[in-house]
């Protein structure tokens, strides 16, 4: 037993990856957690609309930050700054009477704070939930769930494909064939590619049919964030595979950047009630972009222009991250890829003239 | 050097992995229609020289002369081939890349289906096929668009000695199409059989030559005898023991016999370790 221990000890310290991911993992996890792990949103954006707007903001519970007063607009861009997200509350005044509260029920749980601290406060009304009337969890749990899916398949299998073709040897016949680094690549990925686009509309419609999400927005808008995140994923999952020896090592690594991505993306934990500390890496993760764009234009109709942010960082993110996946790749495949240059199909070594081809037809 | 035939090869050829020398002063030529082995022992520099030629290993030093990726045809020291495909798509994917056209794809496949005996086993998975028939399917694979140079790298290690033969048939058959066929082997009497033996030892050439050459170039005397002499340099052979005498009779016990590839390139190894020594 003594003997089987002792391999069993060597083989695991000889594999630092798997060591580092046993030891570091679990304390990034309690760290991360502990931080990130709070369903409590202690301050909430709100905007005050109508004439008595400033008279109002003064007046409303310290819950509400109040981001932007506006006596000459109503209720429609009230409505307006919810949809884009600019603000969770919109408090509606007029000049007699008590004001409306506008909630967006997309950000579940700054909303339900929101009603149940209206709920104590008789001065001012009800609040009116837009977008999610129910505050079901399912309407906004679909939209980010697609996200995990995409990136499950884009990254995970994406890795496994490419590291399969390292590992089973492969590779090195693809760099010898007359193939551009690029179009290995690109022939490579687009499989996967279809399959996460079947996916994806796949659950698109389980959402909507069985869980009554809406779909509010431009199915455009939505594809358009779809195909950018899934450069993100699909890039990442190329990443993996060149800093990977085998599909082992590849899930491991696959798993360690997921794990991030599901916790500090919004995703479960609303971004606002986590500590600074932690929430910026939620803002460095595709993920919080994408479940941004899919929330938006499923469930609040939200327009293109209200996206640029999440939709541009998206694709500052895919270009970084396939640029990097790329370069990584070509180094895999570098012999090939020089060959395909203007020079004759022979190598020359340091310092030395063009060679001559003896013979050669 | 050959009339009009094309020659392919390096010429001081030096490869180096980091900081490490792998190939030094490598000099390989494999004229058009001829089979060269590569011979020598484990880390001797064998895929090395043979990646190099292929394109896949960028040389430090030297002249790599080879003909254009598309008239290159690469079996690696891996499997070679898709073991998630079955053998007629490992084929076409092959074809395809090389840019056969469709009707030109079909006849070749049915051809060298025929002549590697996979025929009955097209449809089936290359990952279940047994270690003989993949590497013929790997060897079908790389002369399907019919290269100018085949580069093989060790493509019978651990096949049964009937495939070993028909693999040796195929790509002697593919030389006699026009093919410079490069094979890397351990295997010292399939080296035999090739036109040119170049023989490395730590990633410099030790022999190099027709296996007339290097075996007329072995110095001194080699001979056998029942029991291991003493005082000399020996290693079994068989039940028996062989011996070199560098410069003398035969020891007591023994008698001499005419050396063969594998008793060349013992002694040439033997020579560089007494040339080191001194």
């Amino acid at each position: 037993m003594l003997a089987m221990a002792m391999k069993e000890f060597r083989q695991m310290f000889r594999d630092h990856r798997t060591l580092a991911l046993m030891i570091v993992q679990p304390v990034v996890l309690l760290v991360v957690f502990g931080y990130a792990a709070s369903f409590d949103v202690d301050q909430v954006d709100a905007v005050v609309m109508g004439p008595r707007a400033a008279q109002v903001a003064a007046a409303l519970p310290e819950q509400l930050e109040v981001v932007r007063v506006a006596p000459d607009q109503g209720r429609e861009e009230g409505v307006d700054a919810l949809r884009d997200g600019e603000a969770v509350v919109a408090v509606v005044t007029a000049e007699g009477g008590q004001p409306q509260v506008l909630v967006d029920g997309a950000n579940l749980f700054a909303a339900r704070s929101v009603v149940t601290a209206l709920k104590g406060r008789p001065e001012l009304p009800e609040a009116e939930v837009l977008f999610n009337p129910e505050l079901k969890t399912s309407t906004i749990m679909v939209p980010g769930l697609m996200g995990v899916v995409l990136v499950f398949v884009g990254t995970i299998a994406t890795a496994l494909g490419v590291v399969r073709e390292r590992q089973s040897g492969t590779l090195e016949q693809l760099a010898v064939m007359p193939f551009r680094a690029r179009d290995v690549l690109a022939g490579k990925l687009l499989p996967y590619l279809l399959v996460a686009a079947v996916d994806l509309v796949v659950i698109v419609a389980v959402g909507v049919l069985v869980f009554d999400v809406p779909f509010a927005g431009s199915p455009l808008v939505f594809a358009l964030g779809a195909l950018l995140f899934l450069f993100v994923t699909v890039g990442t999952g190329v990443l993996i595979s060149t800093v990977s020896e085998t599909q082992g090592q590849a899930i491991q690594l696959a798993l360690l950047i997921m794990l991030p991505q599901i916790l500090l993306s919004g995703l479960i934990f609303p971004l606002d009630a986590m500590a600074p500390g932690v929430r910026w890496i939620g803002y460095l993760l595709p993920l919080t972009y994408f479940i941004e764009v899919a929330r938006g234009v499923m469930v609040k109709g939200t327009p293109f222009d209200a996206l640029l942010l999440p939709l541009g960082m998206l694709a500052v993110l895919g270009s970084v991250v396939f640029g990097l996946s790329i370069a990584r790749f070509r180094r895999d495949l570098a012999p090939a890829a020089r060959r395909h240059g203007r020079r004759p199909a022979t190598d020359t070594g340091e310092g030395r003239a063009a060679p001559i081809r003896t013979g050669a037809k | 050097m050959s009339q009009g035939r094309a020659v392919w090869g390096c010429q001081d050829l030096g490869v180096r992995y980091g900081g490490v020398v792998a190939l030094e002063d490598v000099t390989l030529e494999v004229p058009a229609g001829s089979v060269a082995a590569v011979v020598g022992g484990d880390g001797a520099g064998k895929t090395t020289l043979l990646r190099a030629l292929a394109g896949a290993v960028r040389p430090a030093a030297g002249v790599v002369l080879r003909p254009d990726e598309r008239r290159l045809g690469y079996v690696s020291a891996g499997p070679g081939v898709w073991a998630d495909l079955t053998v007629d798509e490992n084929l076409s994917f092959a074809g395809r890349a090389y840019g056969l056209p469709a009707g030109e794809l079909d006849r070749r496949t049915a051809a060298l289906l025929e002549r590697t005996d996979l025929a009955s086993a097209r449809d089936r998975l290359a990952g279940r096929l047994s270690g003989g028939m993949r590497q013929k399917l790997a060897l079908a694979m790389a002369v399907l668009h019919r290269p100018d140079l085949l580069i093989l790298d060790e493509p019978t290690t651990g096949v049964d000695p009937v495939s070993r033969a028909e693999l040796w048939r195929l790509l002697a058959s593919a030389a006699a199409g026009g093919a410079a066929v490069v094979v890397g082997t351990t295997y010292l009497d399939e080296a035999e059989r090739a036109a040119t033996v170049l023989v490395l030892d730590r990633g410099r050439a030790l022999l190099a030559g027709t296996p007339d050459e290097v075996l007329t170039a072995t110095p001194g005397l080699v001979v056998e005898g029942p029991a291991k002499p003493e005082g000399v340099a020996s290693w079994p052979r068989g039940a028996r023991w062989r011996a070199w005498s560098p410069d003398g009779p035969a020891p007591p016990g023994t008698s001499p016999v005419a050396p063969d590839l594998e008793d060349a390139v013992i002694v040439a190894q033997l020579r560089q370790a007494l040339r080191r020594a001194a």
